[in-house]
Protein backbone atom coordinates (compact mmCIF):
# COMPACT_ATOMS: atom_id res chain seq x y z
CA UNK A 1 0.00 0.00 0.00
CA UNK A 2 1.61 2.42 -0.40
CA UNK A 3 0.86 2.24 2.77
CA UNK A 4 4.36 1.25 2.14
CA UNK A 5 6.49 4.30 2.33
CA UNK A 6 3.52 6.46 2.95
CA UNK A 7 4.70 9.50 4.87
CA UNK A 8 2.53 10.03 7.91
CA UNK A 9 1.53 13.46 6.70
CA UNK A 10 -0.02 12.02 3.61
CA UNK A 11 -2.46 10.23 5.77
CA UNK A 12 -2.90 12.98 8.27
CA UNK A 13 -4.12 15.37 5.65
CA UNK A 14 -7.54 14.04 4.79
CA UNK A 15 -8.51 13.43 8.41
CA UNK A 16 -12.22 12.99 8.72
CA UNK A 17 -12.40 14.55 12.13
CA UNK A 18 -12.13 18.29 11.97
CA UNK A 19 -8.93 19.48 13.56
CA UNK A 20 -9.47 22.25 15.99
CA UNK A 21 -6.80 24.85 15.76
CA UNK A 22 -3.88 24.23 18.04
CA UNK A 23 -4.78 27.32 20.03
CA UNK A 24 -8.16 25.89 20.97
CA UNK A 25 -7.07 22.70 22.72
CA UNK A 26 -9.83 21.98 25.17
CA UNK A 27 -8.95 22.09 28.83
CA UNK A 28 -10.96 20.88 31.74
CA UNK A 29 -11.50 23.36 34.54
CA UNK A 30 -10.83 20.51 36.91
CA UNK A 31 -10.68 20.73 40.66
CA UNK A 32 -7.18 20.22 42.02
CA UNK A 33 -5.64 19.90 38.56
CA UNK A 34 -1.96 18.99 38.82
CA UNK A 35 -0.67 20.92 35.90
CA UNK A 36 2.94 19.74 35.77
CA UNK A 37 1.97 16.14 36.44
CA UNK A 38 -0.22 16.14 33.34
CA UNK A 39 2.93 16.53 31.30
CA UNK A 40 3.78 12.95 32.24
CA UNK A 41 1.23 11.78 29.69
CA UNK A 42 3.28 13.20 26.84
CA UNK A 43 6.72 12.65 28.41
CA UNK A 44 7.36 9.09 27.12
CA UNK A 45 6.65 10.02 23.54
CA UNK A 46 8.52 13.29 23.87
CA UNK A 47 11.70 11.55 25.00
CA UNK A 48 11.57 9.15 22.03
CA UNK A 49 10.77 12.02 19.68
CA UNK A 50 13.70 14.08 20.88
CA UNK A 51 16.21 11.20 20.84
CA UNK A 52 15.15 9.51 17.61
CA UNK A 53 13.89 12.35 15.43
CA UNK A 54 15.11 15.75 16.59
CA UNK A 55 18.64 14.68 17.53
CA UNK A 56 19.20 12.70 14.28
CA UNK A 57 17.83 15.58 12.23
CA UNK A 58 20.25 18.06 13.76
CA UNK A 59 23.07 15.50 13.64
CA UNK A 60 22.29 15.08 9.92
CA UNK A 61 22.70 18.80 9.32
CA UNK A 62 25.99 18.73 11.17
CA UNK A 63 27.19 15.69 9.21
CA UNK A 64 26.31 17.38 5.94
CA UNK A 65 28.80 20.12 6.79
CA UNK A 66 31.66 17.67 7.21
CA UNK A 67 33.94 15.57 5.07
CA UNK A 68 33.17 12.32 6.85
CA UNK A 69 34.60 9.25 5.13
CA UNK A 70 34.11 6.06 7.12
CA UNK A 71 36.41 3.96 4.91
CA UNK A 72 39.33 6.35 5.34
CA UNK A 73 38.29 7.02 8.91
CA UNK A 74 38.55 10.77 8.44
CA UNK A 75 36.16 13.51 9.46
CA UNK A 76 36.75 17.25 9.28
CA UNK A 77 34.73 20.40 8.92
CA UNK A 78 33.88 21.17 5.31
CA UNK A 79 31.52 24.10 5.41
CA UNK A 80 29.27 24.02 2.39
CA UNK A 81 31.75 21.99 0.31
CA UNK A 82 29.45 18.96 0.12
CA UNK A 83 26.59 21.03 -1.22
CA UNK A 84 28.82 22.74 -3.77
CA UNK A 85 30.16 19.37 -4.85
CA UNK A 86 26.61 18.03 -5.24
CA UNK A 87 25.81 20.95 -7.49
CA UNK A 88 28.67 19.84 -9.77
CA UNK A 89 28.07 16.11 -9.48
CA UNK A 90 26.57 14.98 -12.77
CA UNK A 91 25.36 11.69 -11.25
CA UNK A 92 23.50 13.56 -8.53
CA UNK A 93 22.02 16.04 -10.99
CA UNK A 94 20.99 13.07 -13.12
CA UNK A 95 19.32 11.51 -10.08
CA UNK A 96 17.42 14.74 -9.40
CA UNK A 97 16.33 14.81 -13.03
CA UNK A 98 15.32 11.12 -13.03
CA UNK A 99 13.31 11.63 -9.85
CA UNK A 100 11.60 14.67 -11.35
CA UNK A 101 10.81 12.81 -14.58
CA UNK A 102 9.42 9.91 -12.56
CA UNK A 103 7.19 12.22 -10.51
CA UNK A 104 5.94 13.94 -13.67
CA UNK A 105 5.30 10.59 -15.38
CA UNK A 106 3.39 8.96 -12.51
CA UNK A 107 1.39 11.75 -10.85
CA UNK A 108 -1.01 12.47 -13.76
CA UNK A 109 -1.64 8.73 -14.16
CA UNK A 110 -2.46 8.41 -10.45
CA UNK A 111 -4.87 11.33 -10.66
CA UNK A 112 -6.65 10.35 -13.89
CA UNK A 113 -6.73 6.58 -13.44
CA UNK A 114 -7.51 6.92 -9.72
CA UNK A 115 -10.42 9.23 -10.47
CA UNK A 116 -11.70 7.05 -13.32
CA UNK A 117 -11.68 3.93 -11.14
CA UNK A 118 -13.34 5.78 -8.27
CA UNK A 119 -16.11 7.06 -10.57
CA UNK A 120 -16.72 3.61 -12.02
CA UNK A 121 -16.63 1.85 -8.64
CA UNK A 122 -18.56 4.36 -6.53
CA UNK A 123 -21.63 2.15 -6.37
CA UNK A 124 -23.10 -0.43 -4.02
CA UNK A 125 -22.96 -4.11 -4.70
CA UNK A 126 -20.61 -7.05 -4.46
CA UNK A 127 -19.04 -6.64 -7.89
CA UNK A 128 -17.90 -3.08 -7.21
CA UNK A 129 -16.64 -4.10 -3.76
CA UNK A 130 -14.65 -6.96 -5.25
CA UNK A 131 -13.16 -4.71 -7.93
CA UNK A 132 -12.20 -2.10 -5.34
CA UNK A 133 -10.51 -4.84 -3.33
CA UNK A 134 -8.56 -6.02 -6.40
CA UNK A 135 -7.23 -2.60 -7.33
CA UNK A 136 -6.31 -1.82 -3.74
CA UNK A 137 -4.97 -5.27 -2.94
CA UNK A 138 -1.50 -4.91 -4.45
CA UNK A 139 -0.89 -1.88 -2.21
CA UNK A 140 -0.47 -4.07 0.87
CA UNK A 141 2.41 -6.00 -0.68
CA UNK A 142 5.90 -4.90 0.25
CA UNK A 143 8.19 -3.46 -2.38
CA UNK A 144 10.38 -6.55 -2.58
CA UNK A 145 7.42 -8.84 -3.24
CA UNK A 146 6.30 -6.48 -6.00
CA UNK A 147 9.72 -6.36 -7.65
CA UNK A 148 10.20 -10.12 -7.42
CA UNK A 149 6.80 -10.67 -9.07
CA UNK A 150 7.59 -8.22 -11.86
CA UNK A 151 11.11 -9.49 -12.46
CA UNK A 152 9.65 -12.93 -13.01
CA UNK A 153 6.85 -11.55 -15.19
CA UNK A 154 9.41 -9.66 -17.28
CA UNK A 155 12.01 -12.42 -17.58
CA UNK A 156 13.44 -11.97 -21.09
CA UNK A 157 12.93 -15.51 -22.39
CA UNK A 158 10.34 -17.24 -20.21
CA UNK A 159 8.41 -14.45 -18.49
CA UNK A 160 4.70 -13.84 -18.83
CA UNK A 161 5.35 -10.87 -21.11
CA UNK A 162 7.80 -12.79 -23.25
CA UNK A 163 5.16 -15.49 -23.71
CA UNK A 164 2.48 -13.00 -24.68
CA UNK A 165 4.89 -11.05 -26.88
CA UNK A 166 5.99 -14.18 -28.68
CA UNK A 167 2.34 -15.12 -29.13
CA UNK A 168 1.89 -11.83 -30.94
CA UNK A 169 4.90 -12.62 -33.11
CA UNK A 170 7.33 -10.16 -31.53
CA UNK A 171 11.09 -10.49 -31.19
CA UNK A 172 12.40 -10.98 -27.62
CA UNK A 173 12.91 -7.63 -25.83
CA UNK A 174 14.24 -6.55 -22.45
CA UNK A 175 12.43 -3.28 -21.68
CA UNK A 176 14.33 -2.87 -18.39
CA UNK A 177 17.65 -2.64 -20.21
CA UNK A 178 16.61 -0.02 -22.72
CA UNK A 179 17.72 3.48 -21.85
CA UNK A 180 14.74 5.80 -21.90
CA UNK A 181 12.33 2.95 -21.32
CA UNK A 182 13.47 1.46 -18.02
CA UNK A 183 12.20 4.34 -15.88
CA UNK A 184 8.82 4.18 -17.66
CA UNK A 185 8.59 0.47 -16.85
CA UNK A 186 9.36 1.25 -13.20
CA UNK A 187 6.59 3.87 -13.36
CA UNK A 188 4.13 1.33 -14.75
CA UNK A 189 4.98 -1.16 -12.00
CA UNK A 190 4.56 1.61 -9.41
CA UNK A 191 1.11 2.48 -10.77
CA UNK A 192 0.14 -1.20 -10.68
CA UNK A 193 1.34 -1.37 -7.09
CA UNK A 194 -0.16 1.77 -5.56
CA UNK A 195 -3.16 2.88 -7.61
CA UNK A 196 -5.34 1.85 -4.64
CA UNK A 197 -4.50 4.89 -2.54
CA UNK A 198 -5.63 7.63 -4.98
CA UNK A 199 -8.67 5.51 -5.89
CA UNK A 200 -9.69 5.31 -2.22
CA UNK A 201 -9.06 9.02 -1.65
CA UNK A 202 -11.25 9.87 -4.64
CA UNK A 203 -13.95 7.46 -3.42
CA UNK A 204 -13.91 9.21 -0.04
CA UNK A 205 -14.18 12.55 -1.86
CA UNK A 206 -17.11 11.35 -3.97
CA UNK A 207 -18.95 10.20 -0.86
CA UNK A 208 -18.76 13.68 0.57
CA UNK A 209 -20.56 15.35 -2.32
CA UNK A 210 -24.06 16.22 -1.07
CA UNK A 211 -26.70 14.09 -2.75
CA UNK A 212 -28.94 17.14 -3.20
CA UNK A 213 -26.56 18.49 -5.84
CA UNK A 214 -27.16 15.44 -8.02
CA UNK A 215 -30.90 15.56 -7.40
CA UNK A 216 -30.99 19.17 -8.48
CA UNK A 217 -29.05 18.29 -11.61
CA UNK A 218 -31.46 15.46 -12.34
CA UNK A 219 -34.40 17.88 -12.00
CA UNK A 220 -32.71 20.12 -14.55
CA UNK A 221 -32.36 16.96 -16.65
CA UNK A 222 -28.67 17.63 -17.02
CA UNK A 223 -26.81 14.94 -18.97
CA UNK A 224 -24.21 12.68 -17.45
CA UNK A 225 -21.25 14.60 -18.85
CA UNK A 226 -22.75 17.94 -17.87
CA UNK A 227 -23.37 16.68 -14.33
CA UNK A 228 -19.78 15.45 -14.12
CA UNK A 229 -18.33 18.77 -15.31
CA UNK A 230 -20.69 21.00 -13.37
CA UNK A 231 -20.96 19.13 -10.09
CA UNK A 232 -18.56 16.21 -9.59
CA UNK A 233 -15.33 17.83 -10.78
CA UNK A 234 -15.74 21.14 -8.91
CA UNK A 235 -16.66 19.26 -5.73
CA UNK A 236 -13.50 17.15 -6.05
CA UNK A 237 -11.17 20.09 -6.57
CA UNK A 238 -9.57 19.75 -3.14
CA UNK A 239 -9.27 15.97 -3.40
CA UNK A 240 -7.51 16.36 -6.75
CA UNK A 241 -5.08 18.82 -5.20
CA UNK A 242 -4.56 16.53 -2.24
CA UNK A 243 -3.88 13.49 -4.41
CA UNK A 244 -1.41 15.46 -6.51
CA UNK A 245 0.55 16.59 -3.48
CA UNK A 246 0.49 13.18 -1.78
CA UNK A 247 1.70 11.48 -4.94
CA UNK A 248 4.45 14.03 -5.54
CA UNK A 249 5.74 13.51 -2.00
CA UNK A 250 5.44 9.71 -2.22
CA UNK A 251 7.04 9.35 -5.63
CA UNK A 252 9.94 11.56 -4.60
CA UNK A 253 10.88 8.71 -2.26
CA UNK A 254 11.30 6.25 -5.13
CA UNK A 255 13.94 3.67 -4.29
CA UNK A 256 13.07 -0.01 -3.84
CA UNK A 257 11.42 -0.55 -7.23
CA UNK A 258 14.45 0.87 -9.05
CA UNK A 259 16.95 -0.88 -6.78
CA UNK A 260 15.62 -4.31 -7.75
CA UNK A 261 14.32 -3.74 -11.26
CA UNK A 262 17.09 -1.68 -12.89
CA UNK A 263 19.72 -0.87 -10.24
CA UNK A 264 19.56 2.68 -11.59
CA UNK A 265 20.56 1.67 -15.09
CA UNK A 266 21.07 1.40 -17.91
CA UNK A 267 23.73 4.09 -17.92
CA UNK A 268 22.32 5.81 -14.78
CA UNK A 269 19.13 6.62 -16.65
CA UNK A 270 16.83 5.47 -13.82
CA UNK A 271 18.82 6.21 -10.65
CA UNK A 272 16.66 8.23 -8.18
CA UNK A 273 17.87 10.53 -5.38
CA UNK A 274 17.28 8.03 -2.55
CA UNK A 275 19.44 5.46 -4.35
CA UNK A 276 22.17 8.09 -4.66
CA UNK A 277 21.94 8.77 -0.92
CA UNK A 278 22.01 5.07 -0.11
CA UNK A 279 24.98 4.32 -2.38
CA UNK A 280 27.06 7.24 -1.09
CA UNK A 281 26.23 6.48 2.53
CA UNK A 282 26.26 2.69 2.64
CA UNK A 283 28.33 1.54 -0.32
CA UNK A 284 31.02 4.21 -0.50
CA UNK A 285 30.65 5.27 3.17
CA UNK A 286 30.98 8.98 2.37
CA UNK A 287 28.62 9.82 5.18
CA UNK A 288 28.93 13.60 5.06
CA UNK A 289 28.31 13.74 1.34
CA UNK A 290 25.36 11.33 1.66
CA UNK A 291 23.87 13.40 4.48
CA UNK A 292 24.12 16.53 2.33
CA UNK A 293 22.31 14.85 -0.56
CA UNK A 294 19.63 13.65 1.88
CA UNK A 295 19.14 17.26 2.99
CA UNK A 296 18.58 18.32 -0.62
CA UNK A 297 15.95 15.58 -0.98
CA UNK A 298 14.36 16.69 2.31
CA UNK A 299 14.17 20.28 1.11
CA UNK A 300 12.55 19.27 -2.16
CA UNK A 301 10.00 17.15 -0.30
CA UNK A 302 9.38 19.81 2.33
CA UNK A 303 8.02 22.12 -0.33
CA UNK A 304 5.53 19.41 -1.26
CA UNK A 305 4.63 18.60 2.33
CA UNK A 306 4.06 22.23 3.31
CA UNK A 307 1.76 22.55 0.31
CA UNK A 308 -0.09 19.45 1.47
CA UNK A 309 -0.51 20.78 5.02
CA UNK A 310 -1.81 24.01 3.61
CA UNK A 311 -4.43 22.14 1.61
CA UNK A 312 -5.32 19.96 4.60
CA UNK A 313 -5.83 23.09 6.68
CA UNK A 314 -8.18 24.52 4.10
CA UNK A 315 -10.09 21.26 4.11
CA UNK A 316 -10.49 21.41 7.84
CA UNK A 317 -11.67 24.99 7.92
CA UNK A 318 -14.47 24.36 5.46
CA UNK A 319 -17.47 22.40 6.72
CA UNK B 1 -16.55 1.02 2.11
CA UNK B 2 -20.20 1.37 1.28
CA UNK B 3 -21.11 3.39 -1.75
CA UNK B 4 -24.48 4.97 -1.93
CA UNK B 5 -24.25 7.47 -4.75
CA UNK B 6 -23.83 6.56 -8.34
CA UNK B 7 -22.63 9.40 -10.57
CA UNK B 8 -22.43 6.86 -13.38
CA UNK B 9 -25.81 5.24 -13.14
CA UNK B 10 -27.08 2.18 -14.98
CA UNK B 11 -27.70 2.32 -18.68
CA UNK B 12 -25.47 1.32 -21.53
CA UNK B 13 -22.61 3.71 -20.77
CA UNK B 14 -22.56 2.62 -17.16
CA UNK B 15 -22.41 -1.03 -18.13
CA UNK B 16 -19.63 -0.41 -20.62
CA UNK B 17 -17.67 1.40 -17.91
CA UNK B 18 -18.07 -1.56 -15.58
CA UNK B 19 -17.03 -3.95 -18.34
CA UNK B 20 -13.90 -1.89 -19.01
CA UNK B 21 -13.04 -1.87 -15.32
CA UNK B 22 -13.58 -5.63 -15.08
CA UNK B 23 -11.17 -6.17 -17.98
CA UNK B 24 -8.66 -3.85 -16.32
CA UNK B 25 -9.04 -5.77 -13.05
CA UNK B 26 -8.28 -9.03 -14.85
CA UNK B 27 -5.12 -7.43 -16.27
CA UNK B 28 -4.27 -6.22 -12.76
CA UNK B 29 -4.50 -9.69 -11.29
CA UNK B 30 -2.82 -11.61 -14.10
CA UNK B 31 0.81 -11.24 -12.90
CA UNK B 32 -0.08 -12.47 -9.42
CA UNK B 33 -2.17 -15.37 -10.71
CA UNK B 34 0.58 -16.36 -13.15
CA UNK B 35 3.16 -16.45 -10.36
CA UNK B 36 0.80 -18.37 -8.12
CA UNK B 37 0.08 -21.00 -10.79
CA UNK B 38 3.72 -21.33 -11.83
CA UNK B 39 4.87 -21.83 -8.24
CA UNK B 40 3.20 -25.26 -8.35
CA UNK B 41 5.08 -26.40 -11.47
CA UNK B 42 8.29 -28.47 -11.39
CA UNK B 43 11.45 -26.47 -12.00
CA UNK B 44 12.61 -28.59 -14.93
CA UNK B 45 9.33 -27.88 -16.73
CA UNK B 46 9.65 -24.15 -16.04
CA UNK B 47 13.20 -24.20 -17.44
CA UNK B 48 11.74 -25.12 -20.81
CA UNK B 49 8.43 -23.29 -20.91
CA UNK B 50 6.25 -21.17 -18.65
CA UNK B 51 2.97 -21.36 -20.52
CA UNK B 52 0.35 -24.08 -20.20
CA UNK B 53 0.41 -23.67 -16.43
CA UNK B 54 -3.01 -25.14 -15.82
CA UNK B 55 -2.19 -28.62 -17.06
CA UNK B 56 -0.21 -31.18 -15.03
CA UNK B 57 2.38 -31.97 -13.78
CA UNK B 58 1.99 -30.09 -10.52
CA UNK B 59 4.27 -30.25 -7.52
CA UNK B 60 4.69 -28.90 -4.00
CA UNK B 61 8.45 -29.31 -4.31
CA UNK B 62 9.11 -25.56 -4.55
CA UNK B 63 7.37 -25.00 -1.24
CA UNK B 64 9.13 -27.94 0.40
CA UNK B 65 12.48 -26.50 -0.67
CA UNK B 66 11.50 -23.18 0.76
CA UNK B 67 10.75 -24.60 4.22
CA UNK B 68 13.85 -26.77 4.17
CA UNK B 69 16.56 -24.58 2.75
CA UNK B 70 15.66 -20.91 3.02
CA UNK B 71 15.49 -18.60 6.01
CA UNK B 72 12.04 -17.41 5.04
CA UNK B 73 10.41 -18.73 8.22
CA UNK B 74 13.00 -16.96 10.34
CA UNK B 75 12.40 -13.72 8.39
CA UNK B 76 8.66 -14.15 8.79
CA UNK B 77 9.11 -14.45 12.56
CA UNK B 78 11.39 -11.39 12.60
CA UNK B 79 8.81 -9.38 10.66
CA UNK B 80 6.06 -10.48 13.04
CA UNK B 81 8.08 -9.60 16.15
CA UNK B 82 9.16 -6.21 14.80
CA UNK B 83 5.74 -5.26 13.42
CA UNK B 84 3.75 -6.33 16.47
CA UNK B 85 6.26 -4.81 18.88
CA UNK B 86 6.33 -1.54 17.01
CA UNK B 87 2.54 -1.43 16.76
CA UNK B 88 2.02 -2.07 20.47
CA UNK B 89 4.51 0.63 21.44
CA UNK B 90 3.10 3.16 18.93
CA UNK B 91 -0.39 2.60 20.36
CA UNK B 92 0.78 3.01 23.96
CA UNK B 93 2.90 6.12 23.33
CA UNK B 94 0.35 7.77 21.02
CA UNK B 95 -2.62 7.14 23.29
CA UNK B 96 -0.87 8.57 26.33
CA UNK B 97 0.44 11.59 24.49
CA UNK B 98 -2.81 12.11 22.58
CA UNK B 99 -4.75 12.18 25.85
CA UNK B 100 -2.23 14.55 27.38
CA UNK B 101 -2.51 16.97 24.49
CA UNK B 102 -6.27 16.69 23.98
CA UNK B 103 -7.59 16.66 27.51
CA UNK B 104 -5.13 17.94 30.06
CA UNK B 105 -3.20 21.10 30.53
CA UNK B 106 0.38 21.60 31.52
CA UNK B 107 2.79 24.49 31.14
CA UNK B 108 3.96 25.00 27.56
CA UNK B 109 1.51 22.50 26.11
CA UNK B 110 0.69 24.54 23.03
CA UNK B 111 4.35 25.02 22.23
CA UNK B 112 5.17 21.34 22.74
CA UNK B 113 2.25 20.26 20.53
CA UNK B 114 3.39 22.51 17.70
CA UNK B 115 6.93 21.19 18.13
CA UNK B 116 5.69 17.59 17.81
CA UNK B 117 3.46 18.35 14.80
CA UNK B 118 6.42 19.88 12.97
CA UNK B 119 7.91 16.39 12.98
CA UNK B 120 5.17 15.27 10.56
CA UNK B 121 7.15 16.99 7.83
CA UNK B 122 10.36 15.01 8.41
CA UNK B 123 10.67 12.00 6.08
CA UNK B 124 12.72 8.98 7.14
CA UNK B 125 15.23 9.69 4.38
CA UNK B 126 16.25 12.87 6.21
CA UNK B 127 17.28 11.01 9.36
CA UNK B 128 18.29 7.47 8.42
CA UNK B 129 22.00 8.19 7.92
CA UNK B 130 22.53 9.99 11.25
CA UNK B 131 20.30 7.39 12.96
CA UNK B 132 22.49 4.67 11.51
CA UNK B 133 25.61 6.36 12.91
CA UNK B 134 23.99 6.79 16.35
CA UNK B 135 22.88 3.15 16.53
CA UNK B 136 26.30 2.03 15.30
CA UNK B 137 27.91 4.06 18.08
CA UNK B 138 25.76 2.23 20.62
CA UNK B 139 26.44 -1.15 18.90
CA UNK B 140 22.70 -1.70 18.56
CA UNK B 141 22.43 -2.81 14.95
CA UNK B 142 21.18 -6.31 14.10
CA UNK B 143 18.80 -6.33 17.02
CA UNK B 144 15.03 -6.09 17.42
CA UNK B 145 15.58 -2.93 19.44
CA UNK B 146 17.22 -1.23 16.47
CA UNK B 147 14.53 -2.41 14.08
CA UNK B 148 11.67 -1.26 16.31
CA UNK B 149 12.82 2.00 17.88
CA UNK B 150 13.23 4.61 15.10
CA UNK B 151 9.64 4.46 13.80
CA UNK B 152 8.29 5.17 17.29
CA UNK B 153 9.38 8.78 16.90
CA UNK B 154 6.96 9.47 14.04
CA UNK B 155 4.30 11.86 15.37
CA UNK B 156 1.44 10.69 13.15
CA UNK B 157 -0.05 8.47 15.85
CA UNK B 158 0.03 11.29 18.39
CA UNK B 159 -1.70 13.56 15.90
CA UNK B 160 -4.40 10.97 15.16
CA UNK B 161 -5.09 10.14 18.82
CA UNK B 162 -5.15 13.80 19.83
CA UNK B 163 -7.82 14.48 17.21
CA UNK B 164 -9.79 11.46 18.32
CA UNK B 165 -9.71 12.21 22.04
CA UNK B 166 -10.83 15.77 21.39
CA UNK B 167 -14.01 14.44 19.80
CA UNK B 168 -15.00 12.26 22.78
CA UNK B 169 -17.70 13.93 24.94
CA UNK B 170 -16.25 15.48 28.06
CA UNK B 171 -19.19 15.00 30.42
CA UNK B 172 -18.05 11.49 31.34
CA UNK B 173 -14.66 12.70 32.38
CA UNK B 174 -16.03 15.65 34.32
CA UNK B 175 -18.19 13.44 36.49
CA UNK B 176 -15.19 11.28 37.32
CA UNK B 177 -13.02 14.32 38.01
CA UNK B 178 -15.57 15.59 40.51
CA UNK B 179 -15.29 12.23 42.24
CA UNK B 180 -11.58 13.00 42.59
CA UNK B 181 -10.48 10.16 40.35
CA UNK B 182 -6.91 10.57 39.16
CA UNK B 183 -6.13 11.55 35.63
CA UNK B 184 -4.45 8.23 34.92
CA UNK B 185 -7.46 6.35 36.23
CA UNK B 186 -9.83 8.38 34.04
CA UNK B 187 -7.62 7.71 31.06
CA UNK B 188 -7.41 3.98 31.63
CA UNK B 189 -10.98 3.32 32.74
CA UNK B 190 -13.05 5.77 30.71
CA UNK B 191 -11.23 7.30 27.75
CA UNK B 192 -9.10 4.40 26.55
CA UNK B 193 -11.98 1.93 26.15
CA UNK B 194 -13.86 4.52 24.09
CA UNK B 195 -10.98 4.93 21.67
CA UNK B 196 -10.98 1.39 20.25
CA UNK B 197 -11.93 2.43 16.68
CA UNK B 198 -9.02 4.85 16.55
CA UNK B 199 -6.73 2.23 18.10
CA UNK B 200 -7.73 -0.18 15.34
CA UNK B 201 -7.04 2.35 12.60
CA UNK B 202 -3.70 3.42 14.03
CA UNK B 203 -2.75 -0.15 14.87
CA UNK B 204 -3.32 -1.42 11.36
CA UNK B 205 -1.59 1.55 9.81
CA UNK B 206 1.44 1.04 12.08
CA UNK B 207 1.51 -2.69 11.43
CA UNK B 208 1.47 -2.31 7.64
CA UNK B 209 4.07 0.44 7.74
CA UNK B 210 6.36 -1.70 9.89
CA UNK B 211 5.77 -4.87 7.87
CA UNK B 212 6.58 -3.19 4.56
CA UNK B 213 9.33 -0.89 5.83
CA UNK B 214 12.39 -1.26 3.68
CA UNK B 215 14.99 1.50 3.98
CA UNK B 216 15.76 1.34 7.71
CA UNK B 217 15.76 -2.48 8.05
CA UNK B 218 18.01 -2.62 4.97
CA UNK B 219 20.73 -0.53 6.58
CA UNK B 220 20.25 -1.69 10.18
CA UNK B 221 19.86 -5.47 9.79
CA UNK B 222 22.94 -6.67 7.91
CA UNK B 223 23.06 -10.20 9.32
CA UNK B 224 20.78 -12.57 7.36
CA UNK B 225 19.30 -14.02 10.54
CA UNK B 226 18.08 -10.53 11.51
CA UNK B 227 16.51 -9.68 8.14
CA UNK B 228 12.84 -8.87 8.05
CA UNK B 229 10.77 -10.59 5.38
CA UNK B 230 10.88 -7.49 3.18
CA UNK B 231 14.67 -7.19 3.38
CA UNK B 232 15.21 -10.95 3.09
CA UNK B 233 13.12 -11.15 -0.04
CA UNK B 234 15.23 -8.33 -1.43
CA UNK B 235 18.43 -10.20 -0.64
CA UNK B 236 17.45 -13.20 -2.74
CA UNK B 237 16.84 -10.88 -5.70
CA UNK B 238 20.38 -9.56 -5.72
CA UNK B 239 21.47 -13.06 -6.68
CA UNK B 240 18.53 -13.50 -9.04
CA UNK B 241 20.62 -14.94 -11.88
CA UNK B 242 22.35 -17.62 -9.80
CA UNK B 243 19.15 -18.62 -8.08
CA UNK B 244 18.18 -22.27 -8.09
CA UNK B 245 15.13 -22.35 -10.28
CA UNK B 246 12.39 -19.88 -10.99
CA UNK B 247 9.70 -22.11 -9.50
CA UNK B 248 11.51 -21.72 -6.20
CA UNK B 249 11.60 -17.92 -6.61
CA UNK B 250 7.89 -17.90 -7.39
CA UNK B 251 7.11 -19.94 -4.30
CA UNK B 252 9.09 -17.43 -2.23
CA UNK B 253 7.14 -14.52 -3.72
CA UNK B 254 3.85 -16.27 -2.90
CA UNK B 255 5.02 -17.22 0.59
CA UNK B 256 6.20 -13.69 1.36
CA UNK B 257 3.11 -11.98 -0.02
CA UNK B 258 0.50 -14.30 1.46
CA UNK B 259 0.60 -13.38 5.19
CA UNK B 260 0.05 -9.67 4.62
CA UNK B 261 -2.57 -10.42 1.98
CA UNK B 262 -4.51 -12.52 4.49
CA UNK B 263 -4.27 -9.68 7.00
CA UNK B 264 -5.64 -7.42 4.28
CA UNK B 265 -8.63 -9.68 3.57
CA UNK B 266 -9.50 -9.79 7.27
CA UNK B 267 -9.13 -6.09 7.99
CA UNK B 268 -10.01 -4.60 4.62
CA UNK B 269 -12.43 -2.02 5.98
CA UNK B 270 -9.98 -0.77 8.59
CA UNK B 271 -7.05 -0.76 6.20
CA UNK B 272 -8.91 1.33 3.66
CA UNK B 273 -9.98 3.69 6.42
CA UNK B 274 -6.44 3.90 7.77
CA UNK B 275 -4.84 4.83 4.46
CA UNK B 276 -7.55 7.27 3.44
CA UNK B 277 -7.11 8.96 6.80
CA UNK B 278 -10.46 8.27 8.39
CA UNK B 279 -11.51 6.25 11.41
CA UNK B 280 -14.10 3.52 11.24
CA UNK B 281 -16.52 4.29 14.05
Amino acid sequence: MTVPALPPTAVAAPAARPAHAVQRLTELPAPGEQRWANGLFVAPFLVIYLLLLVVPLVYGWWLSLRHADLLAGTSRFAGLDNYIELWRDSIFLGAVRNTGVFVVMTTPVFVILGLALALALNRPGLLAAALRAIFFGASVLSVTVVTLVWRLVMMPDRGLFANLWRGLGGEPVQPLSIEGLSLAVVAAVTVWWTIGLPMMLFLAGLQQIPRELYEAAALDSAGRWRTFVAITLPSLKRTVALVIVIEVVLQFQLFGQVWFLTLGGPNNSSRPIVQFVYEKGFREWQVGYAAASAQVLFTLMLVGILLQMWIARRREVSP
Amino acid sequence: MTATRRPISGGLAGRLAVLAVVLLAVMWMTPLLWIFAASFKPNDVLMVRTDGLLSPPFTLRNYQNLIGTSQLLRWLANSAIVSLGQTALVLALSSLAGYGFARTSFPGKRWVFGFVLAGLAVPEQATFIPLHRLFAGLALHNSYTALILPRLAAPFGVYLMTQYFKAIPRELEEAALLDNASRLKIFLRIVLPMSLPAQATLGIFSFLTAWNDYLWPLVSATRPDMYTLTVGLGSIQTVFAQSEGIGYLMAQAVFAGLPIFIVYLFFQKHIVAAVSGTTVG
